[in-house]
């Protein structure tokens, strides 16, 4: 059917009304797929440009090599606006791309900013290229801490959850010791942990555990009093045991809960682990961080503080999709 | 269609019910409610009982307790003689509720059964969900079923098994009159074939008599049998035949509605 036929059946009006939005969104859909990922590798090369061409204000170190790194960084921009994979992103590498120039601009070429304390692209830069096996082995350190801790307390923590959620003896003996340890906050545990424990890295793992553990247990035991009766009637007259009706309904039924506990136990965790690192631990990235301010050398605090930024959000990106994954059959669910 | 692959030799016998002087109630706000008020019923093997009474009257509490779900407050229930202590998979239970897990595909349910006995039977499963026309959905997750769907999907969790009892607590009320006709066809040809014992609660009169071999009619609050009949008429019965029309004007009477109705 030709648009003719179609304004002539509709009547001039109408046709008006539905051809005149047409201009604006095509407009839109232009500027969205093709003039902002093609903007977006530009953007960093005018970033490059001004690294390399405008003179330091100061002897900065790596400051060719940083504007080598921006114009790599546009190159692989323009290719992935060739391959059409940049739509979405689009607008924000080219804000991050003249963010960085503005950045480089302000501080490496004019100053404006208080030194020591504000830092410039290239300094950032120079501590990954110089001290990058430092920092690669505090991530390592503080992934491995992380790691232990936090495994066992939600392992104890659904334990106990459930525990708590299907049995009144267990309540009874249970409950109060919970009450009573919970809600303190760990911290307050840490001069105590590291006299009763006989190393440094115990006190933490168990402050970490219980840091962890705390929201676990409370919201798998509110998921799981929460699970409709029915459910376990539906398998007990099929004649389902107790080993089935707690792993095959009851934690199934309480899982989005127990995600929730999961990623607040994950949060606390990471607080107790900056925390012991800072005070107990001799490595790791809390330790980098704090030996780095004591000797007012930011730029290596700012580049821990990054490091640490990148594995928080990548731990918590990776238990999303494991929740996405296992909690598929929900109506909806939130997404990182 | 087969339903499932056992030969009929294998099939466990039905299960006669008996019913003693049961009474039950339950605490609410504080107070306890006489639900049940001294029932008895005795309940032959193979036989079809249709329960029929208001809602609230205390028949799905009543079903509860033969499945043995719960004690009885008072009097006993006894399954082939025996006190029955609790629920055991041959009584099976289809409850008013579908009750779906939402964290298993429709096939999963249905399947229920036999992953709590530990053992895999595919062509019965498959065949269950056939009967029911649930056959396209068996990946859909029960939040995306319709109420209608999601009893049918209940059902088929129900007959997958192979029950000595089969408890079904209003099992087609939420289905559309032509799926109801089907279904109702279905579960006959399955009693018929299978020989269980069903004790089946509706709310429709004329259901249960098309079904039933035997109809019970309670009255509310505590609840107690006002009658009992027992329905001698050919399968397949058309609800037209002028003795069932009769039954029925005669049991909407004994549940209290007037003649002209
Ligand atoms: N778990 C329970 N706790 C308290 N009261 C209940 C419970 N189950 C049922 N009742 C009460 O028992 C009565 C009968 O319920 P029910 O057996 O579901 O009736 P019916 O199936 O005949 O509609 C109702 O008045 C209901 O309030
Ligand atoms: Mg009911």
């Amino acid at each position: 059917m030709s648009g003719a036929e179609t304004t002539q059946a509709i009547g001039p009006a109408e046709a008006g009304r539905t051809h005149a939005p047409a201009t604006p969104r095509r407009a839109t859909r232009a500027l969205r797929h093709i003039v902002l990922p093609w903007a977006a590798g530009p953007a960093w090369f005018v970033a490059s440009l001004l690294t390399w061409r405008v003179p330091d204000a100061d002897d900065f170190p790596d400051t060719n090599e940083l504007a080598a790194l921006f114009a790599g960084i546009g190159v692989a921009l323009l290719a992935a606006a060739a391959l059409r994979r940049l739509s979405a992103r689009a607008p924000w590498m080219i804000a991050l791309g003249l963010g960085l120039a503005t950045w480089e601009v302000a501080q490496a070429k004019l100053l404006l900013l208080p030194r020591p304390f504000f830092g410039t692209p290239q300094d950032l830069l120079d501590v990954f290229l110089t001290d990058w096996k430092r920092l690669g082995d505090s991530l390592l350190h503080s992934l491995g801490l992380l790691a232990v801790g936090y495994t066992v307390g939600s392992t104890l923590g659904i334990a106990t959850g459930v525990g708590l959620g299907r049995s009144r003896h267990f309540r009874y003996w249970v409950l109060p010791v919970v009450r009573l340890v919970g809600p303190l906050p760990p911290v307050a545990l840490l001069p105590l942990a590291f006299v009763l424990f006989p190393s440094n890295w115990l006190a933490s793992e168990a402050l970490m555990a219980l840091a962890s553990g705390f929201p676990v247990t409370i919201l798998t035991w509110s998921g799981v009093a929460a699970v409709d009766p029915a459910y376990y009637d539906v398998a007990r007259t099929m004649g389902a045991r107790n080993r089935f009706l707690v792993l095959r309904v009851a934690l199934p039924a309480a899982s989005p809960q127990i995600f929730v506990g999961l990623f607040m136990g994950l949060g606390m965790s990471f607080a107790m682990l900056v925390i012991a690192e800072m005070l107990g631990v001799k490595s790791g990235l809390g330790f980098y961080m704090q030996w780095a301010q004591g000797w007012a050398a930011y730029p290596d605090m700012y580049a821990a503080l990054l490091v640490m930024s990148a594995m928080c959000t990548g731990l918590i990106t990776i238990l999303f999709r494991v929740r996405d994954r296992l909690l598929g059959w929900q109506k909806d669910g939130l997404k990182w | 269609m087969v339903i499932a692959p056992t030969a009929p030799a294998e099939r466990a016998a039905p299960l006669g019910i008996r019913l003693c002087g049961i009474h039950h109630g339950y605490r609410i706000g504080g107070v306890f409610t006489p639900v049940i008020g001294d029932v008895s019923l005795d309940i032959a093997p193979g036989e079809f009982v249709a329960l029929l009474g208001p809602s609230g009257c205390g028949k799905s509490t009543l079903l509860r307790l033969v499945a043995g779900l719960e004690p009885p407050h008072a009097g006993q229930v006894l399954a082939d003689g025996a006190p029955v202590t609790g629920p055991g998979p041959d009584r099976i239970v289809m409850f008013q509720d579908p009750t779906l897990y939402p964290w298993r595909t429709v096939r999963a349910n249905v399947a229920l059964s036999r992953d709590i006995a530990g053992r895999r039977d595919d062509a019965a499963v498959d065949a269950a969900i056939g009967m029911v026309g649930l056959k396209g959905f068996e990946r859909a997750w029960p939040h995306q079923l319709s109420g209608g769907m999601a009893q049918r999907a209940a059902l088929a969790r129900a007959l997958v098994n192979d029950p000595r009892l089969l408890i079904l607590d209003e099992p087609l009320g939420k289905l559309d009159s032509l799926t109801r006709l089907t279904m109702q066809t279905e579960l006959l040809r399955l009693w018929q074939k299978r020989g269980f014992t069903v004790i089946m609660v509706t709310h429709d009169v004329e259901e249960a008599l098309l079904l039933a071999t035997r109809v019970v009619t309670f009255r509310p609050r505590p609840a107690g049998v006002i009658s009992d009949m027992s329905i001698d008429l050919p399968y397949p019965r058309h609800r037209d035949n002028p003795r069932l029309l009769a039954l029925r004007r005669e049991i909407l009477v004994r549940l209290g509605h007037s003649e002209d109705w």
